[in-house]
C-alpha cells in the first residue's frame, strides 16, 4: 500500500510537470486530492492497510497529501503570477502618444500682461477702475489741460463721433471721472482700451492703455521716480537699469518719460531701439494743477502723480513681437503661443 | 525739427562730441531721435589758386591755366570764361570724383596735357550755377581740401520738440537750451547795417482793424534790390536743415526764421497796391491764391494781410501769388508779425495748410524778438541784394503782450520734487535760463521771477519748478517710495466677473481673442437684423480709417464669425474662441452711446483635438450650451436659468437656437448660426455661438455657497421611459418632474432619448431616471414606489405621456424598472427588458 501511494506521488508529480494553465491544474488537484481524488481514494482505504502499517501509511499518506497540496498552490501562484505578468505585458501601450482631451484655452498675451500689471500695483494699494470708451471731449482734452485749437492736441490724433463726443485717446478720462466723485487719497489704475487713427507696423487704430494715478498729501517728484523704477523692475526684471528724462504732457507738470536699456542690445544699440540703446516705455508727471482745479481739489493741500504705457508695447518686448496688427487678427496660431 | 550742428556753433561753443551732445539734449527734454552727417558728394577737391590764363593753342573756347596749390603747380585745359589770373578756385585732382560718377584723370585735351579740373559749383553738386568756375573767398588756405576750407560737413540732429517749446524751433532757441545746459557763453547774431533810403513813413504804412488777431506788426522797405541766387553758406545752411533755396530774398526770410525762430515774409513793394499794409479778418467765403498756385476759400475770421485794395497774403501762413517776389522785383515790403496763436491753428487747421510759419506762430513766437528779426532780415537783404534800407520801420502794436512775473517759493520746490537745493542753486538756474530773479522783502524768500518773453510757456511757479528740475537733473531727484496710508482695494465686482469667467472658459478650451470695436456698417445687414432692432442703432465715427472700420460695433458675434472666417483661410477649421468687450449703442444727440459688456463666444469644427484614438466629431449646439451651463454652474447663479426656444435672434438657425434667462430677465442668446450668414460670410462650417450681457451676469452672480448636509443615506434609482408626442421639450417633462414639490425626489434626469423602430410616427421616447433619497431614513421600497407613482401619474396626466411598454408588459407595481445594457453609447439603441 505504501509503495501505491509512493507510486501515486510520483504519478501526481509527472502529471504537474506537464501543465500549463490554471485549469489543469485544478483538474489534477480534483484527480488527485478532491472528493474522488485518487489519493484521497487511497487514504480513505486504510482498512486495507495491514494494521501496523497503519500508523506509517497514515502519516506517510497526509504528508504526501500536504506536500502535494502545496506544490499545487506553488504551482498555481505561480501560473497565476505568470499570467498577470502576461496580462500586463500585452496592456502596454506607446506612452509617446498625446494624451486624449480638449487642451486648455488661452488668455491673450494683452490680457495676460493687464492682470500682470494690475496685480503689481494691487499690491501697492491701487483699485482697478474703468470708464467709458466713448467720451466727451470735455473728460478726453480739456478737463485734463489740453484746450481746443491747442498744439498740444497734434500729440494724439482722434477718432469723431461728434464735434464733441470722442474715442477716447487714452485712459486719462477715467482719472478725471473718479477725482470727480471722491475726495482725496486717490490710488487707482485704469487700464482699457483706446481709439486713435493710425495704421502701420508700430500702430493700430484701437490699442490698450493702462494708466495709474496717486493722490495724495506730501506726494513728491522722488516718490513717482520709487513707484515707477519698482514696478519696471517687477515687470522687467530686478537689474533693470531706467532713466528719467523730461518730456511734456498737458496734464502732468513736470513731465518725465521712463526708458528702460533695450532689452535687445543691453544699450548697445540695435533695430529694435533705433540705435539709441534706450525703450520708451512709459510717460508720467506731477499731476498738473490745473487739472486738479478742474475736479475741486486743491493744489496746495495734496499733490500726486500719474503714469500711461501701453499694453501692446510691453507684450511686444516682452515676447519679441515686431508686428503689432498680430494682436488683433487673432490667428490661432499666435493665441497658442501663450 | 531738423538741426545743423554746423550751423549753431554760430552762436554757441560746444566742446562735447554730437553723440554727448546728443545725450545731453535728450537729458534735458529736447529729445535728439536721430544723427546723420551730410558732407559734399565729391572728394580730392583743393583749394587752388591762378597763376596764368593763356588760351588753348588749339581750340578757341579753351584756355590753359597754370593753378598752384601753394606746394604745387598744376597745367588745367579749362573752358570757362569767368576766370582770371589771382582767382582762388577750386580743383578737382588727378583721382577725385565729383558727382555723377566722373573720376578725374590726366588727360590730353588737343594736343594739352591737363592735370585736373576747374569745377563750377553745379560739378561739385553744390549749387546750380553752371555759368563758370567757382569763385572762392580769397583768404582761404591753399592746398587746404575744399571740404574743410568751406565747412562742407555737418551732423544733422532730429529733435523732437515737444509743442510746449516754441522757443526752441530756432538755431538760436536750441543754442541757448545747450548754453544754459553746458554753461557755454551765447551769442546772439550781430545785425548791423545803415538805413540810406528815404523815411519809412513817406512810402508805406500799416493799419491792423482786427489786434485780436494780430497784436503786432511791424516792417521795414528795402529798394533797388537784385534777385540772384543766395551765396554758398546760406544755401548751405537752409539746405541742411530741410529748406529748399529759392533767391536771395526768401531765403533771407526763411534762413532768419530758422535762426531766430521769427517767421517773416517779404512781399513785392511795387505789387502792393497803395504801397501799404491793412490787417483784417476774413469775410466769410473770401477767396484768395495762395503762393504755391492753389485758390482757397477762407474761413472766416482768418487773419489776412492787405494792401489797400485786396488780400496779400493768408497771415502768418502763407503768401500771396499776386504779391509774391519773383526775378524782377525791385523794392521788398518786409514783414514781420505777432499772431494771435489759436487764430493761426484754427486757420491753418480749417484751410489743411501746415507750413513752417504756421507751425511757429500756433505754438507761440516772442513778441519782443519781432523788431530784431526785422532788423537783422532787413540787415542780410541789403548786404546779399546790394539793395537801400529806408530809414526807420513801422511798428503797429495796438495789444501789448503782457509779461509776468512769478512768485516762486523755494520750499515749493523741494516739496514738489522731493529734493533738498538751495535757493541759491535755484536762482543760479532760472538766471541761466535768462530769467530775471528779484528777492521781495516780505515772506520767506520768495523770489519775483521774470521769464524771457520767448518763453511762453512758463506763467506758472509750476513751469518755474520744472524747469528747475529740468537743469539739475532728473536724475539727481532721489528714489524713495510714498508714505501714504493704507487703504482697502476696491475691486470692481464686473472686473471679478470677468476673470472668472476668464478662466472657466480657458479650462473649458476656450481662448480669448481681442477684436477692434470697430465693425464695417453692413453687419446689421449681414446679420438679417431686424428693422427695429435696438443692434441698428450704430455710432457712426466721422473720420474713420476705412469704410469697414466706420461704426462701432452693437454686437460681439459678428467680430467673432470674422476672426473665425480669418482662420479658416488659414487652414485651422476648429476653433473655441470668446471675447469679453464693450458694444456701442447710439443714443441722442449730444449724448454719449449707450455703453454694454458682452461675452461673446464661438464653437466650430471639432468638438476635441483632432487625435489619434479619439472618436470625435463635429461640435454642435449642445457642446456649447454644455459650456453656458458650466460657466453659469461656476458663477454658481442662484436664480432659474431657462433656456427658450423663442426665435429672437434672426442670424441664428430657427430650429437651434434659443434665448437664456436668468430670474426671468433676458440674459442672452446661444444657437446656431443661420446657414444664409454662413453664406454670406463665405463660411464653409457651422458654427455655434452664444451672447451674454455680462451686467445682468453681474447682478445675478455669487460668492456664497448654500451648504447642504449630506445624507448618510442611499438613494433609490427609477427609470421611466415616457412615449411622448416628438415636439414636446425635455425640459418641460423636466419640469413637471421637479415641481411636484415631493421632498424625497433627490434628483431627476434625462438618460435616453429614442426614436424609431418601434416608435410610433411624431412620437419619440423618453428616458427619465428618477433618484430617491431621505436625509434621515433608508427609503423602503414600498416608500418609494409610493412617491414614484405619484409622480409619474402626474407626468402623465400634465403631458399626455405615456409609459413606454405599459400595455404589453404585466408589473405589480405601476411603476416599471427598465434594466440598460451596459456600455451603450451614441449609436446603439437598448431594448428595454422589463423585470
Amino acid at each position: 500500500m505504501i509503495e501505491d501511494i509512493e507510486e501515486l506521488q510520483k504519478k501526481a508529480q509527472a502529471d504537474l510537470s506537464l501543465v500549463e494553465t490554471q485549469e489543469e491544474v485544478l483538474a489534477i488537484r480534483t484527480k488527485y486530492l478532491g472528493r474522488k481524488g485518487l489519493l484521497t481514494g487511497l487514504l480513505r482505504d486504510i482498512r486495507s492497510v495491514a494494521p501496523e502499517e497503519r500508523p506509517l501509511f497514515g502519516r506517510l499518506g497526509n504528508a504526501i497529501k500536504e506536500a502535494l497540496s502545496k506544490k499545487i498552490e506553488n504551482i498555481l501562484r505561480e501560473i497565476g503570477k505568470r499570467n498577470r505578468e502576461d496580462a500586463l505585458r500585452h496592456e502596454k501601450i506607446d506612452v509617446t502618444l498625446p494624451g486624449r482631451g480638449v487642451r486648455h484655452g488661452r488668455i491673450h498675451p494683452v490680457t495676460q500682461v493687464c492682470e500682470e500689471i494690475c496685480a503689481i500695483f494691487t499690491g501697492f494699494g491701487f483699485s482697478v477702475v474703468e470708464g467709458p470708451e466713448i467720451e466727451l471731449d470735455y473728460y478726453n482734452f480739456e478737463a485734463l489741460n489740453i484746450p481746443k485749437d491747442h498744439p498740444a492736441r497734434d500729440m494724439q490724433d482722434t477718432f469723431y463721433v461728434e464735434e464733441s463726443i470722442v474715442l477716447r485717446t487714452h485712459t486719462s478720462p477715467v482719472q478725471i471721472r473718479v477725482m470727480e466723485k471722491q475726495r482725496p487719497p486717490v490710488r487707482i489704475l485704469s487700464p482699457g482700451r483706446v481709439y486713435r487713427p493710425d495704421s502701420d507696423i508700430s500702430h493700430t487704430p484701437m490699442f490698450h492703455q493702462i494708466e495709474g494715478l496717486l493722490v495724495d498729501r506730501g506726494i513728491t517728484f522722488g516718490d513717482l521716480k520709487g513707484i515707477l523704477t519698482s514696478f519696471l523692475k517687477q515687470v522687467f526684471g530686478e537689474d533693470t537699469t531706467l532713466r528719467f528724462r523730461p518730456s511734456f504732457f498737458p496734464f502732468t507738470e513736470p513731465s518725465a518719460e521712463v526708458d528702460i536699456r533695450c532689452v535687445m542690445c543691453h544699450g548697445n544699440g540695435c533695430q529694435v531701439c533705433s540705435q539709441s540703446g534706450w525703450l520708451e516705455i512709459l510717460g508720467s508727471g506731477m499731476v498738473d494743477p490745473e487739472v486738479f482745479k478742474n475736479v475741486g481739489y486743491d493744489p496746495e493741500e495734496v499733490s500726486g502723480f500719474a503714469f500711461g504705457l501701453g499694453l501692446e508695447r510691453i507684450a511686444m518686448l516682452k515676447y519679441g513681437i515686431a508686428d503689432i496688427r498680430m494682436f488683433f487678427e487673432n490667428d490661432w496660431r499666435f493665441l497658442e503661443q501663450f | 525739427m531738423l538741426l545743423s550742428t554746423r550751423w549753431i556753433r554760430d552762436h554757441v561753443d560746444i566742446g562735447l562730441t554730437p553723440v554727448e551732445l546728443a545725450g545731453r539734449l535728450t537729458m534735458a527734454g529736447l529729445e535728439v531721435d536721430a544723427i546723420h552727417e551730410t558732407g559734399p558728394s565729391f572728394t580730392g577737391t583743393v583749394v587752388a589758386k591762378i597763376l596764368s590764363i593763356k588760351p588753348h593753342p588749339e581750340a578757341d573756347r579753351l584756355s590753359l591755366c597754370e593753378v598752384t596749390t601753394g606746394k604745387d603747380t598744376y597745367p588745367v585745359v579749362c573752358g570757362a570764361g569767368n576766370i582770371r589770373p589771382g582767382d582762388v578756385v577750386p580743383l578737382a585732382k588727378e583721382g577725385a570724383t565729383i558727382p555723377g560718377g566722373i573720376t578725374i584723370k590726366r588727360s590730353v585735351i588737343r594736343g594739352e596735357v591737363s592735370e585736373g579740373m576747374l569745377c563750377s559749383e553745379k560739378d561739385l553738386g553744390l549749387g546750380e550755377d553752371t555759368t563758370g568756375v567757382m569763385i572762392l573767398p580769397a583768404d582761404l588756405t591753399l592746398g587746404c581740401d575744399l571740404t574743410e576750407a568751406l565747412d562742407l560737413k555737418d551732423m544733422i540732429f532730429d529733435i523732437g520738440i515737444t509743442p510746449n517749446r516754441a522757443d526752441c524751433l530756432s538755431i538760436i532757441g536750441v543754442a541757448r537750451e545747450i548754453a544754459a545746459i553746458t554753461g557755454e557763453k551765447l551769442r546772439y547774431p550781430a545785425s548791423t547795417f545803415s538805413e540810406n533810403g528815404e523815411e519809412i513813413h513817406r512810402i508805406t504804412g500799416v493799419e491792423i482793424l482786427d489786434p485780436d488777431l494780430c497784436p503786432r506788426y511791424s516792417a521795414r522797405v528795402i529798394r533797388n534790390i537784385m534777385v540772384k541766387p543766395s551765396p554758398l553758406w546760406m544755401r548751405l545752411r537752409l539746405e541742411a536743415v530741410g529748406i529748399r533755396p529759392i533767391n536771395n530774398i526768401v531765403d533771407v526770410t526763411n534762413f532768419v526764421m530758422m535762426e531766430l525762430g521769427q517767421p517773416l515774409h517779404a512781399f513785392d513793394y511795387n505789387l502792393l497796391e497803395g504801397g501799404r499794409i491793412v490787417v483784417r479778418r476774413s469775410h466769410p467765403g473770401e477767396i484768395f491764391t495762395s503762393l504755391d498756385g492753389k485758390e482757397r476759400n477762407l474761413p472766416a475770421d482768418t487773419v489776412l494781410i492787405c494792401d489797400s485794395a485786396k488780400p496779400v497774403a493768408i497771415g502768418g501762413i502763407m503768401g500771396g501769388l499776386n504779391s509774391e517776389v519773383r526775378e524782377n522785383t525791385e523794392a521788398v515790403l518786409l514783414e514781420s508779425a505777432y499772431f494771435n496763436p489759436s487764430s493761426i491753428r484754427r486757420s491753418a487747421k480749417t484751410l489743411g495748410m501746415i507750413t513752417e510759419s504756421s507751425f511757429r506762430f500756433e505754438r507761440g513766437v516772442d513778441p519782443m524778438g519781432v523788431i530784431g528779426a526785422l532788423n537783422r532780415a532787413a540787415g542780410l537783404i541789403a548786404d546779399l541784394s546790394g539793395g537801400q534800407i529806408c530809414k526807420g520801420y513801422i511798428d503797429q502794436y495796438p495789444q501789448r503782450i503782457k509779461t509776468v512775473v512769478i512768485p516762486l517759493r523755494p520750499k515749493r520746490v523741494n516739496e514738489v520734487l522731493g529734493t533738498a537745493i538751495d535757493r541759491h542753486e535755484i536762482g543760479k538756474i532760472l538766471k541761466s535760463l535768462e530769467m530775471t530773479v528779484n528777492k521781495t522783502d516780505g515772506g520767506e524768500g520768495v523770489y519775483q521771477v521774470t521769464p524771457p518773453t520767448f518763453r511762453v510757456d512758463i506763467t506758472r511757479e509750476i513751469d518755474l519748478i520744472e524747469e528747475i528740475a529740468r537743469l539739475y537733473g532728473y536724475d539727481r531727484i532721489p528714489v524713495k517710495l510714498p508714505h501714504v496710508s493704507v487703504m482697502p482695494v476696491m475691486k470692481d465686482r464686473k472686473k471679478i466677473l470677468e476673470d472668472r469667467i476668464r478662466g472657466v472658459l480657458v479650462g473649458y478650451g476656450y481662448s480669448e481673442v481681442i477684436s477692434y470695436s470697430f465693425i464695417s456698417p453692413d453687419a446689421v445687414d449681414l446679420l438679417a437684423l431686424e428693422k427695429d432692432d435696438k443692434r441698428r442703432q450704430l455710432v457712426k465715427i466721422k473720420n474713420p480709417l476705412t469704410e469697414d472700420q466706420s461704426v462701432m460695433r452693437t454686437t460681439i458675434v459678428y467680430s467673432l464669425l470674422n476672426t473665425y472666417e480669418k482662420n479658416t483661410r488659414n487652414g485651422c477649421l476648429d476653433l473655441k474662441i470668446f471675447e469679453i468687450g464693450k458694444v456701442f449703442f447710439h443714443q441722442k444727440e449730444g449724448e454719449l452711446p449707450l455703453e454694454e459688456t458682452h461675452l461673446g463666444c464661438l464653437l466650430a469644427g471639432l468638438r476635441y483635438d483632432d487625435l489619434w484614438p479619439f472618436k470625435n466629431g463635429q461640435a454642435d449646439f449642445y457642446d456649447l450650451k454644455g459650456c453656458v451651463e458650466n460657466l453659469f454652474d461656476h458663477l454658481k447663479i442662484a436664480a432659474e436659468v431657462k433656456f427658450k426656444s423663442d426665435n429672437r435672434q434672426a442670424f441664428l438657425h430657427p430650429g437651434r437656437s434659443c434665448s437664456i434667462y436668468i430670474g426671468g430677465q433676458f440674459v442672452g442668446f446661444l444657437g446656431e448660426v443661420h446657414p444664409d450668414v454662413l453664406v454670406r460670410l463665405d463660411l464653409k462650417n457651422r458654427a455655434i455661438v452664444f451672447e451674454l450681457h455680462l451686467d445682468v451676469l453681474a447682478a445675478n452672480f455669487s460668492d456664497r455657497v448654500l451648504y447642504r448636509d449630506i445624507s448618510r443615506f442611499p438613494s433609490s434609482a427609477r427609470d421611466v421611459a415616457f412615449l411622448v408626442r416628438e415636439t414636446l421639450e425635455a425640459g418641460e417633462m423636466i419640469n413637471f418632474a421637479r415641481v411636484t414639490g415631493e421632498e424625497l425626489l433627490e434628483k431627476v434626469h434625462i438618460f435616453d432619448i429614442y426614436t424609431g423602430e418601434g416608435i410610433p410616427e411624431r412620437m419619440k421616447s423618453l428616458g427619465l431616471r428618477f433618484s430617491y433619497r431621505s436625509s434621515n431614513r433608508t427609503l423602503t421600497d414600498v416608500e418609494v414606489n409610493q412617491v414614484h407613482s405619484r409622480i409619474v401619474k402626474r407626468i402623465c396626466a400634465l403631458t399626455g405621456a405615456k409609459i413606454r411598454g405599459e400595455d404589453q408588459i404585466k408589473s405589480k407595481e405601476l411603476g416599471l424598472r427598465i434594466k440598460l445594457e451596459e456600455g451603450r453609447d451614441d449609436k446603439d439603441r437598448h431594448n428595454p427588458e422589463c423585470i
